[in-house]
């Protein structure tokens, strides 16, 4: 009787068992439909974080982030009164991507506008999702942008955002810890270093001089142009062809300069965008921090820092102190996509949508946004704007300003997340010293030829 | 399928009177009814998905290329891709830990709180639960904080003591601090499930074995453990299809401990980069295949191997 019972008990308990197992396996295999997901978050024209303040004409759908983008869109929407737009929060960086490359994979839902930084337009378009400008009369706003700017949403013949702003990069430091051991701030690279040994050598290891991240992708890429590398020729014209040359001989200084800091404990490797980092930073762990132009609000942010600490910025240290050579890391632009439904209105308002002197100075203030506008750059109202915080330094005039004017533009990779990853992966391996740094390049190299070739590119 | 036969079975002796048949065909056509809701979210929410994903591994579509069809090019592939299967082999090793850890630690905590019945049991029975009602993702995130080589307790601990705090989030430690966060979670609900099979063995057994002479340790060790083998069972198949799907404790400790978790970490975190960072949905969607097949394997075995103890045949 009793033994029965138990069995029948051991039945169900075997049923529910195989049951669950096989609804658990389907749910492993749920995650792959994601693109049916995409719609119901996507973009629409009536769900809009903003007001239309004009009924019954044409909306353009706009999915972005910036800080100034709730008041520049109600600006935008107030003094147009032939287009609206809707616009939508769909999420920062990777989030916004992720969201957009679902969206464009399932054909629905994705916005006219969206907001994309430099190094992921490629990725974008290779997924053939974004809208020749050229098509609909983009040329005639090129002289509204810097040289580098432009050439960062062109590829090709075609030109496949609209710039919006930029990150020239300078290098931020504590002028307080140079002083108190007597060190002068550094111009170059090898200056760089040797203050490197200066600092730890004085603070019994304290204090270091910066932080290398392992995941510090947009930082690598910037220094990799700078060293005279361009690890990926690709171009719209061609889009099978690709080159990628990662492990030439400017490639393998700059794995090299930096892994042998790490080697010799003279920088950090703390993984950007962390609290650790912010921590360190702010405690006066690191003493310098190679950062654009948009890291000046994050500085007076960061996680307990020392009250007393005083924060300067100074031009990015060089390999050749006489020739300067300037770079960027970051800043967005606005691109259309091939679900918007008048791709030419839709341009149009990209095109425009920080046109006005009113958004510029929103998109300044407001967003803290350094903007691609040599117009705005020279403007005496930029070049003097003084900055509180960093003891009223004129960061535009003295650093930021013709650095990005300077700046010339680069070619990015066409698979971005991927690249990262590997990057992030081999970096970390070699940090970890079980590769050395050309080992790193190597492997790099070697890793993201098999990934092109899988993924059907020819190899130039 | 087998719905549809049992409920047509009794339809079918001929002799039937014609007025029951009416009936049965009445019966029939509202179970069909009732069905209805259930068979349309079942459909359109499983079946056709899994149809679609399936179909969508059987294709490929390369960045330059376009989409074309594979065959079993993309299974192939998986079952040959190293990242895969080096986030196959760290996942049974994971395993091969958490599920006799796990299934072991509920087995002891409901034990003795079957044992002993005060009111601080209930209290303790409760707070062995709790982490499962925490959700994962928080739970996660709560514990990235904790094993922060900046701002975590252990720090000051280490700091007090003079010593050098271990990086949990390193590349050495990361398995274990993985493993410590689903112990934390899961072994609550493994307990409850044990704990209640246990409640429900008639009580007139322990006074059998107590008449008998047994100590309380024998009783738990010849009663009760053979009694509950079938749950078991059940939360040790539970345990190794979760950590065979292991995902979001590791997507959510990357961004912390990057140096430790790639982006292949375990396959169901390949599966999930592949499709969302990298657009290789069709890779992806066979990624997953060739993971829920080494999970439905697995799960098989495991049942094969323990249907003697459990008493299933």
């Amino acid at each position: 009787m009793r033994k029965r019972k138990i069995q029948t008990k051991s039945l169900l308990a075997a049923g529910m068992t195989t049951t669950l197992a096989l609804a658990l396996v389907a749910c492993g295999g749920n995650d792959d439909d994601g693109g049916g997901g995409g719609e119901g978050a996507g973009a629409s024209k009536t769900n809009c974080a903003n007001d239309i303040k004009v009924q019954d004409v044409p909306v353009v759908t706009y999915w972005g982030w910036f800080e100034d983008t709730a008041q520049t869109v109600d600006l935008f929407n107030e003094s147009n009164d032939d287009v609206q737009i809707c616009w939508t929060n769909a999420g920062q960086g990777a989030d916004a991507y992720t969201k957009l490359s679902t969206s464009l994979q399932s054909n629905s839902g994705a916005p006219d506008i969206a907001q994309i930084e430099y190094d992921w337009l490629n990725s974008f378009l290779i997924q053939g999702g974004l809208v020749d400008m050229t098509e609909h009369g983009i040329e005639e706003y090129e002289d509204n942008f810097t040289a580098g700017a432009w050439r960062d949403v062109s590829s090709g013949d075609g030109v496949y955002a609209v710039p919006v702003d930029l990150g020239p990069v300078g290098m931020w430091y504590r002028q307080d810890i140079f002083d108190q051991h007597g060190i002068a701030v550094p111009t170059t690279w090898e200056e760089y270093a040797a203050a490197a040994q200066q600092l730890s050598a004085a603070t019994g290891g304290e204090t270091l001089i910066g932080n290398f991240a392992p995941n510090g992708q947009g930082q690598h890429y910037a220094f990799l142009d700078q060293a005279g590398a361009t690890p990926f020729d690709f171009d719209n014209g061609n889009p099978t062809d690709i080159s990628i040359n990662h492990n030439d001989d400017a490639s393998k200084k700059v794995f090299d300069y930096w892994i042998d800091l790490v080697d010799e404990d003279l920088v950090g490797t703390d993984q950007a965008w962390t609290p650790e980092f912010s921590t360190a930073l702010g405690t006066g762990k690191y003493a310098t921090a190679i950062y654009p132009v948009w890291y000046n609000i994050h500085i007076p942010a960061l996680e307990g820092a020392d009250s007393e600490a005083v924060w300067r910025a100074a031009p990015i240290p060089q390999w050749d102190g006489a020739e300067a050579r300037q770079v960027n890391w970051g800043g967005s632009t606005l691109a259309v996509t091939v679900q918007a439904d008048d791709a030419a209105l839709a341009t149009r308002v990209a095109a425009e949508l920080y046109e006005s002197q009113e958004t510029k100075e929103l998109g300044v203030e407001v967003g803290g946004l350094f903007l691609a506008y040599p117009e705005m750059i020279e403007s005496s109202y930029f070049q003097d704007r003084p900055y509180e915080f960093y003891g009223g330094q004129q960061l535009n005039k003295e650093i930021f300003g013709q650095a990005a004017l300077d700046y010339e533009g680069v070619t990015f990779s066409p698979f971005t997340q991927f690249y990262y990853d590997e990057s992030q992966r081999l970096l970390s391996e070699a940090i970890e010293g079980n590769i050395s740094a050309e080992e790193a390049a190597d492997e790099l190299q070697a890793s993201l030829e098999t990934y092109a070739t899988e993924q059907g590119f020819t190899l130039k | 399928m087998s719905a549809s036969t049992a409920l047509e079975t009794p339809a079918r002796p001929p002799a039937t009177p014609k007025r029951g048949t009416t009936l049965e065909r009445k019966t029939a056509r509202f179970g069909w009814v009732f069905l209805a809701p259930f068979a349309v979210v079942f459909l359109v929410f499983l079946v056709l998905p899994l149809g679609y994903a399936f179909w969508m591994s059987l294709h490929t579509n390369t960045l330059a290329g376009g989409e074309q069809f594979a065959g079993l090019a993309n299974y192939t592939r998986a079952f040959t891709d190293e990242r895969f299967l080096s986030g196959l082999t760290r996942v049974g090793g994971f395993a091969l830990v958490f599920v006799p850890l796990q299934i072991g630690l509920a087995l002891v905590f409901a034990l003795i709180l079957d044992d002993v019945r005060t009111r601080l049991s209930r209290f303790t029975r409760l707070m062995i639960f709790a982490p499962y009602a925490i959700p994962g993702v928080i739970g996660a995130l709560m514990w990235g904080f904790l094993y922060s080589p900046s701002f975590g307790p252990l720090v000051g601990f280490f700091d007090f003591l003079n010593v050098q705090a271990p990086d949990l989030l390193s590349r050495d430690s990361i398995f274990w601090s993985l493993t410590n966060i689903v112990t934390w979670q899961w072994t609550g609900y493994y307990m409850i499930i044990i704990y209640a099979s246990l409640q429900s063995i008639d009580p007139s057994i322990y006074e059998a074995a107590r008449i008998d002479g047994a100590t309380r340790l024998q009783t738990a060790l010849q009663i009760k453990i053979p009694i509950v083998t079938s749950s078991l069972v059940l939360t040790g198949v539970f345990a190794l299809i979760g950590t065979l799907q292991f995902f979001t404790e590791p997507q959510v400790l990357a961004p912390l401990a990057g140096n430790a978790i790639d982006a292949a970490y375990t396959p169901n975190l390949y599966a999930y980069n592949l499709a969302f960072s990298y657009q290789q949905f069709n890779y992806a969607s066979a990624i997953s295949f060739a993971l829920g097949l080494m999970v439905f394997l697995a799960s098989i075995i495991f049942l094969i191997a323990t249907r003697r103890k459990s008493g299933l045949n």
